[in-house]
């Protein structure tokens, strides 16, 4: 790869700082004339094709292999295969840290989910490896799967998500529910999700001597050489992984999955590098996915509608041979005022691919279902929805009574219910039609996301010729960190966005973290502008300890830093440049570091959390049952908007994802193979253009002085929340039909008429 | 890739020559055949490529004033031949509802007749299924089913036929022609498919062979433009198959039902002439009583194949819908979302 070209112009406004600007893209032309290069576009010489031969069965183990067939067939160059495999210098079972999951790189002869590698056929080109997969025929000795969620004994795990207890509680539900004068007691379903991507996991090894080059999509370059290091037993200094765009990740590429180990595996095995890329099918098993989960929640209200309890409990799924647990439950501990709240989870283990992190891990099938019950509830006091949100609004998080470090979640409320017309809304369903008979229903979700912080590292240096430079290995998986990062950088340095080379994408760059839990913006941007502080700091010690400047005895506290130059701030005619400084010192290039991280005394006295309100409206016809939704509002107050233009992308597909939750996506399993019946994009169905009607976003002014250094709470998952509740209250509101099992069906809604 | 031979006739002649060798087949767009090839569902050993046939892709109005559509005409030239769509809105309009802008370019008029079933378990080759390994077993049986036949299935085969444009060229008799090794013959199109009985492999009357060239709208079809609607339930707006479809077609005189033309898609291995429903509506006022009425002549003998029975009612409402959106006349323009039941919905962009 070469360096890239990142072009600013011509879309760009600028009055002042970059930070809040609107910038487009930095990437974007690259994008659209297909010059940025993704992993797979890479072709270094003498470069062999991998593919993976996946197992048809979900348990039992391969008996036996044609490999002779395949190594027959002209082109191929070897089959790799348990018996046949370089060796790992760690068992990949081990979990080394809770954050290292088990992958299947050829280490037994075991199967356990449908899809998973059972050999990898290495070839001169894609069509000989993939005939070469076809002719290894496997035979298998099968076991009887384990599907769904009754498939086996249920069991308490130890912790569920990252870590949060499996159960929680504050006061006596169950007193709660029994002194309530209004009860619902409802259990809602939401099915296996997959990520799909549009970019395929892939990768593109090489190996010189003990050196090892990776071109692959990663949310965390740095975990991700870590975890090369230690299966391969290298220095992680010796690994050097390039990826700077991801044709999206969605949680799924956030640690390294089994098949980029394979591919890494194939090209020591054979000597030369090796390209491996995913099909579509053969993302539905190794690369994780949204486990299903079946909720009931009970919720109790007294005579005004004020909740006296909430009860949320999820059964999910994992695997056979790991543990990540949908915390799904743990959505009911920072909305509503319930004076009771308990959450627990359960869990059955399935023959399926680990579940991992997808959009909103947790939040998003917790949400739909909450926001479900809430709206169940609200409709049994006989309230508007949003009159019983209101009602129930949270002033301290409900679970730990910690005030919120910011929450302007009342006028996202306000906002988004004066856009959407929310006042008009008749109470009972059924009680809207359109011109054409169709019926027209309204629904609205709150949106919450918790506002984290992971750990990250920046250099920044100012050059000789005045120029800036800021490196960290962050990750642009579409979301626009290109961008909006080098916006944070240049205010950091307090220079045009022009005149700072921002470098970023690589593992050999300062760590960025990872990618995820929608913190990737404020843990990198606020170790960019602590290095672009320190950077300058260094650069004003310069100049104010040299009396041939003029800004001679300003002292550090006394200068600031704006396009290019360090000006006294009591005196703004006394200014000096970058440049000039540093050449009368004779240094050629300035640096510093800085990091990012949470604010640990913070966290302990407040909750901080994003919050939002969607309003959707759908039609359904009434005889046929088809849904689509015609408008979808939603308001979120997120903290400071770095770049509106990324952060409006960002909560537009937030918000689809919730349209797809609530009426789309599903994986479907077959219920005795535990094979997954739809794995390709034209079954299974996420939103195509004509089911996404012009979505309205707006972005709520808020002010966090706590959450981190820039004020960021982070947007890339919070859309999901509350828009998928909306869209299922909307089919509600329009038929008089509650569907408690997503996605919601024609033939849940084909009522006798 | 399996290895397979590629052949590029010159004629219509060594077209069926070269097809009639056994593990033969043709090659159109291959915008289902090369994903079956790609899935191991289709293992041809030798492809019979005839999109450079000439003289295949014309659409011609004939003497008696049939309309001649040759086997290659893609079918979005066909949708949107204006002097096409004026004749045969409904037919148009099943086209345009089906698979994607990109594939609808490619897609041809013999292949989308030719198409396979989306059975699920049909392409999964560690499943077993009568079709594609003869006396396997079917798994789609007691298998995700919900999308499965209502009608004319058999134990050992419980797959549709996806087409949407076959619905209604079975409602407006359509006939196609047919070039085997004994010559040109023709036979119609409701005659094409078959039921899947005992031997769901055989999914057409075809012979090795047999190529399409063309497919013919005989000049009565012409009398139903005035009143004729596709009509098609699916889970999202668009770029899905149909869950049910139907196609109505109404001659309207003086006030009754001179003729009704009906098929149902989405339901049985084959597009669905609902015979006994267009005769009930035969002379009749066009109210929802005669369409409630032909609705539940048209699903007479309807039988849930699995989890499916929703079907059998959502088909009937189809139904009931269609031929009241027919009977309302065909809209002067092809709605922005063909045959959706949010067709109306104003504002809408074209798909
Ligand atoms: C994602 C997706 C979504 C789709 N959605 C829809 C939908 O909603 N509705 C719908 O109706 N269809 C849908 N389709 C199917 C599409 O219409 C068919 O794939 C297409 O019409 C096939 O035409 P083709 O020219 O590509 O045929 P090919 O794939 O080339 O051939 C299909 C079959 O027909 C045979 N054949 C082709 N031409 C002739 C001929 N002249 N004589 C004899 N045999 C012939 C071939 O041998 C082959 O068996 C969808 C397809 C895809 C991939
Ligand atoms: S329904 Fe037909 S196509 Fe589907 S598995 Fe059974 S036999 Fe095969």
């Amino acid at each position: 790869m070469s360096e890239l070209i990142l072009t600013s112009a011509p879309a760009h406004l600028r009055h002042g700082s970059n930070i809040g600007q609107p910038l487009t893209r930095r990437d974007g032309i690259l994008k659209v004339t297909g010059q940025a290069t993704y992993a797979a576009d890479n072709h270094p010489p003498g470069m062999l094709f991998a593919v993976i031969a996946t197992a048809s069965i979900a348990r039992g183990r391969v008996v036996s292999l044609d490999v002779a067939a395949a190594k027959r067939h002209p082109g191929v160059v070897d089959v790799m295969t348990p018996e046949h495999k370089p060796p790992l210098a760690i068992d990949p079972e081990i979990k080394t840290n809770p954050f290292v999951f088990r992958m299947e790189v050829l280490q037994s002869n075991d199967i356990r989910y449908a899809n998973q590698a059972i050999a990898v056929v290495i070839a001169e080109t894609l069509e000989a490896a993939t005939e070469g997969a076809a002719l290894l025929a496997p035979a298998y000795e099968v076991q009887p799967a384990l599907v769904g969620f009754d498939a086996g004994e249920s069991f308490a795990p130890p912790v569920v998500g990252v870590g949060n207890p499996t159960e929680s509680h504050r006061g006596d539900v169950e007193a709660g529910l029994a002194a309530a004068d209004k009860q619902i007691d409802a259990t809602y379903e939401t099915p296996p999700q997959y990520h799909n991507a549009m970019e395929p996991h892939a990768i593109v090894a090489r190996w010189e001597g003990d050196k090892l080059f990776l071109d692959t999509p990663s949310q965390a370059m740095v975990m991700a050489r870590g975890r090369v290091a230690e299966l391969f037993g290298l220095a992680p200094e010796k690994i050097h992984i390039r990826s700077p765009f991801l044709g999206g990740g969605f949680g799924s590429k956030g640690f390294l999955t089994g098949p980029q180990i394979l591919g890494v595996m194939a090209a020591k095995l054979v000597g030369k590098p090796v390209k491996l890329v995913l099909r579509r099918e053969q993302m539905y098993g190794p690369v994780g996915h949204r486990a299903p989960t079946r909720q009931r929640l009970r919720l109790g209200t007294d005579g005004e509608g004020r909740l006296t309890a909430l009860d949320h409990r999820a059964r999910t799924v994992s695997s056979t041979f790991d543990d990540f647990y949908e915390p799904a439950a743990d959505a009911s501990h920072t909305l509503y005022a319930a004076p009771a709240i308990r959450t627990s989870h359960d869990a059955v283990r399935v023959n399926t691919g680990t579940p991992l992190f997808m959009r909103a891990p947790g939040e998003a099938t917790g949400s739909i279902a909450l926001e479900s019950a809430i709206d169940e509830m609200a409709s049994a006091c006989g309230m508007d929805p949003l009159a019983f949100r209101l009602k129930n609004y949270a002033e301290v998080e409900p679970m730990t009574g910690r005030p919120f470090s910011s929450k302007a979640l009342r006028a996202c409320y306000e906002q988004g219910a004066a856009r959407f017309g929310w006042a008009k809304r008749p109470l009972q369903p059924r009680q809207m039609r359109d011109d054409a008979g169709l019926l027209v229903g309204w629904g609205m979700g709150t949106a919450t996301f918790p506002a984290l912080m992971f750990q990250a590292e920046a250099r920044a240096a100012i050059r000789r010729d005045g120029s800036g430079v800021m490196e960290i290995g962050a990750h642009d998986m579409g979301q626009g960190a290109w961008t909006a990062l080098a916006q944070i950088a240049a205010d950091s340095v307090g220079l045009d966005i022009d005149r700072l080379d921002f470098k970023s994408g690589t593992s050999d760059l300062p760590d960025a973290g990872i990618a995820g839990g929608s913190a990737h913006t404020a843990t990198a941007g606020a170790a960019i502008h602590s290095a672009g502080a320190a950077v300058i700091a260094k650069l004003a010690d310069l100049a104010t300890s040299d009396e041939r400047s003029p800004l001679f005895g300003a002292g550090n506290a006394g200068v600031i830093a704006r396009e290019g130059r360090l000006i006294r701030r009591d005196d703004e005619s006394r200014s000096e440049s970058y440049a000039e400084i540093l050449a009368r010192a004779g240094v050629a290039e300035i640096e510093a570091r800085g990091t990012g991280a949470p604010n640990p005394a913070a966290m302990e006295q407040y909750a901080m959390h994003a919050h939002g309100a969607v309003f959707a409206e759908v039609k359904v016809d009434p005889e046929l049952g088809q849904v689509r939704l015609t408008r979808m509002v939603g308001a979120f107050a997120a903290g400071r908007i770095v770049n509106p233009r990324m952060v409006q992308s960002q909560l537009f597909g937030g918000m689809i994802w919730g349209l797809s939750f609530a009426l789309h996506e599903e994986a479907i399993t077959d219920r005795r193979s535990g094979r997954i019946m739809n794995a390709n994009l034209g079954e299974y169905h996420i939103p195509v253009n004509a089911d996404v009607p012009p979505l309205d976003v707006i972005t709520v002014e808020e002010h966090d002085p706590h959450v981190n250094a820039l004020g960021i709470k982070g947007v890339g998952e919070i859309g999901i929340t509350g828009s998928a509740g909306a869209v299922a209250n909307a089919v509600w509101h329009a038929t008089g039909v509650r569907v408690r099992r997503f996605p919601i069906r024609i033939e849940e809604l084909l009522v006798p008429s | 890739m399996k290895q397979f031979d590629y052949v590029r006739p010159a004629t219509v002649t060594e077209a069926v020559a070269a097809a009639a060798q056994p593990g033969a087949v043709f090659l159109a767009a291959g915008t289902n055949l090369l994903d079956l090839m790609k899935g191991g569902v289709s293992r041809p050993d030798r492809l019979v490529d005839v999109t450079h046939l000439d003289g295949l892709d014309g659409i011609e109005t004939l003497a008696d004033g049939s309309l001649r559509i040759g086997a290659l005409v893609r079918n979005a030239d066909l949708a949107h031949d204006a002097e096409f769509a004026r004749s045969y809105p409904a037919v148009a309009e099943a086209l345009l509802s089906g698979a994607s802008a990109q594939l609808r370019n490619a897609a041809t008029v013999g292949g989308n007749l030719l198409q396979r079933t989306r059975c699920a378990y049909f392409y999964d080759t560690a499943s077993r299924c009568n079709k594609r390994a003869p006396g396997s077993g079917c798994d789609a049986r007691d298998g995700e089913n919900r999308s499965h036949a209502v009608l004319g299935w058999s134990e050992s085969c419980i797959a549709t036929h996806p087409s949407d444009f076959c619905v209604p060229l079975v409602a407006l008799d359509a006939i196609v022609e047919i070039e085997g090794r004994g010559g040109r013959r023709e036979i119609a199109l409701v005659e094409l498919h078959r039921l899947p009985g005992d031997a769901p492999d055989r999914e057409s009357v075809l012979e090795p062979g047999d190529l399409i060239v063309a497919v013919r709208l005989p000049p009565a079809a012409r009398g139903f433009a005035a009143h004729a609607r596709y009509l098609k339930v699916r889970e999202r707006t668009s770029y899905a198959f149909a869950v049910v479809s139907a196609a109505a077609a109404l001659r309207i005189e003086n006030g009754r039902i001179a003729e009704a033309r009906l098929a149902l898609g989405g339901v049985a291995a084959k597009p669905w002439r609902a015979r006994a429903a267009e005769d009930v509506l035969k002379g009749v006022a066009p109210i929802a009583d005669a369409f409630q009425k032909a609705a539940r002549r048209a699903l007479e003998g309807a039988k849930p194949s699995g989890d499916n029975a929703f079907k059998i009612e959502l088909a009937r409402r189809i139904v009931v819908r269609a031929l009241t959106l027919a009977a309302a006349g065909t809209p002067a323009r092809i709605p922005a979302l063909p045959a959706s039941p949010f067709a109306s919905t104003s504002g809408a962009l074209h798909v």
